[in-house]
């Protein structure tokens, strides 16, 4: 294909704009990520607490969460997966998108200071405290097949279909199950493109901290996730905290760290300003 | 134009250009095969299989990766669905390196990642709800997608980027149906990233069967 001249030169001012977006996002982000929460440092008061709930190991978990809320879900037994799906509850057809969640963030890893998007631009859910920064967010949840691979049985509760219950007991059917992120899944890509599962990233008393940023429906699945090599079914309950935490301040860490995280909550405040009374 | 996966005598059921940053659909019918051309060379083809009996299922790339253990697409990967089923399984790939966790670029995600000004520029989430539309999707059913001829490493520590397409002029994948499956495609009209070489072109897209006597 033979180009004209002003078209090699949009092309050339094209690509020196996404390398400067790229070091920016890579190398010279503006807030440097801190390192992992330490698991005794960050208790909540007790005033701050809404309520708690503890999800057997298997089950799932359903709930609204208001802008300004926030979930601890805490990997008591450190064997645990919590998968989660997210939607806008003023219109679920805004919801989690795992893809534009990593490609945006420059990063497949979630820790501390990273946010979870939705399809349409905007953050659901920023990450605050994080003490392992081992979650997965490429290999999806169990299904009843990856199970009766794993287990050589059926007869095991599985994410897919925990999901397809959560969605039905939010008003939501089959197709607003979507690919889902799961915390405390050390799952990690090698040099060969290989899947690793690095247990050793998983401790018991990891939890990690999200705060709503709108007003969302919610599910949570605790199954072990299909790439735990253990070949014994034995889910362990996860206990989970409402509370109210710190009201974000301007130095916000996750709307600072990175120059994508700022453009996310603008429109977040577009949105908010024009539906959501204040 | 031969490939390994071709008949000797194979029947044509459909052999056409999809324009520059121009969506298309087509239904695969099982048995037949799929092949994608990358014409021009460095052109993210953004891809999404529905069942064509029952459209609530759909691609997963999730499954697909989770079902194969590794993080790319390419010769030998089964293309599955929501519902763990394979829809389609790749037989044949002169390029070797395809993703499936970066997604489709929309209006809305160009601005978080290029900045507010590039809001109002065409991107492949309009073209899945504009084709999809006419088959009663909506953007409910419209979830990440495969990206053929995108290159999107993701390192050990999971530093995730898009950078340059490895696909040359004429490099083409090849996908079987096991089962009748809805395909929408978009070509993608990015202009803000590598994966179309900052200049979008056209490809082809070829469906044959062996012919029947």
């Amino acid at each position: 294909m033979i180009l004209t001249p002003e078209q090699q030169a949009e092309i050339a001012a094209n690509k020196k704009r996404y390398d400067e977006l790229k070091a920016a996002g890579q190398g010279k982000a503006p807030r440097a990520l801190p390192a992992p929460t330490l698991r005794d440092s960050v208790p909540i008061e007790d005033t701050a607490i809404i309520d708690r709930e503890t999800i057997p190991g298997g089950w799932y978990w359903t709930t609204r969460l208001a802008r300004g809320e926030a979930l601890r879900l805490i990997n008591s037994s450190g064997l645990s997966c919590v998968s989660l799906l997210a939607w806008n509850s003023a219109d679920t057809s805004e919801r989690l998108n795992h893809a534009d969640t990593i490609k945006v963030q420059w990063a497949a890893s979630l820790r501390k200071g990273r946010v979870l998007l939705s399809d349409m631009g905007r953050v659901l859910f920023s990450i605050i405290e994080d003490t392992s920064a081992a979650h997965d967010t490429l290999a999806g949840g169990s299904t009843p097949a990856t199970n009766n691979a794993r287990y050589g049985t059926r007869d095991t509760r599985n994410t897919r279909d925990n999901f397809i219950l959560a969605a039905g007991k939010l008003g939501l059917d089959r197709r607003d199950v979507m690919p889902c992120v799961s915390f405390f899944a050390p799952v990690s890509v090698d040099a060969d493109g290989r899947f690793v599962w690095d247990a050793n990233r998983r401790h018991a008393g990891d939890f990690v901290d999200l705060r709503a940023e709108m007003d969302l429906l919610m599910a949570l699945s605790n199954c072990p996730h299909p790439l735990d090599p253990a070949t014994t079914y034995a889910p362990q309950p996860v206990e989970i905290i409402r509370y109210a935490p710190e009201p974000a301040g301007a130095d916000d860490l996750c709307r600072t760290a990175s120059a994508e995280a700022v453009r996310a909550f603008e429109n977040n405040a577009i949105f908010l300003n024009r539906s959501v009374a204040r | 134009m031969t490939s390994p996966s071709m008949p000797a005598q194979p029947r044509i059921v459909l052999d056409m250009e999809i324009p520059a940053r121009a969506p298309w659909s087509a239904i695969v019918r099982k048995g037949q095969t799929l092949r994608i051309v990358d014409s021009h060379g460095q052109q993210a083809v953004d891809t999404l299989f529905y069942c064509a009996d029952d459209l609530q299922e759909r691609y997963s790339g999730q499954d697909t990766l989770r079902a194969q253990g590794s993080a790319y697409i390419s010769t030998g990967s089964a293309i599955v669905s929501n519902e763990g089923r394979t829809m389609l399984r790749v037989v044949a790939d002169s390029c070797g390196l395809h993703d499936t966790s970066a997604g489709a670029c929309s209006c809305e995600s160009n601005t978080v990642r290029f900045g507010h000004g590039t809001k109002y520029l065409h991107a492949c989430r309009e073209n899945f709800l504009i084709e999809g539309a006419k088959h009663g999707l909506s953007k409910r059913d419209i979830v990440p997608n495969l990206n053929f001829f995108m290159n999107v490493p993701i390192d050990p520590s999971g530093n995730f980027t898009v950078v340059d397409g490895v696909s040359k002029p004429d490099d083409y994948i090849e996908m079987v149906a096991e089962m009748d499956v809805l395909c929408l495609i978009s070509n993608c009209p990015q202009i803000n990233n590598p994966c179309n070489g900052f200049f979008p072109t056209p490809v082809r897209v070829v469906i044959f069967e062996a012919a029947k006597d």
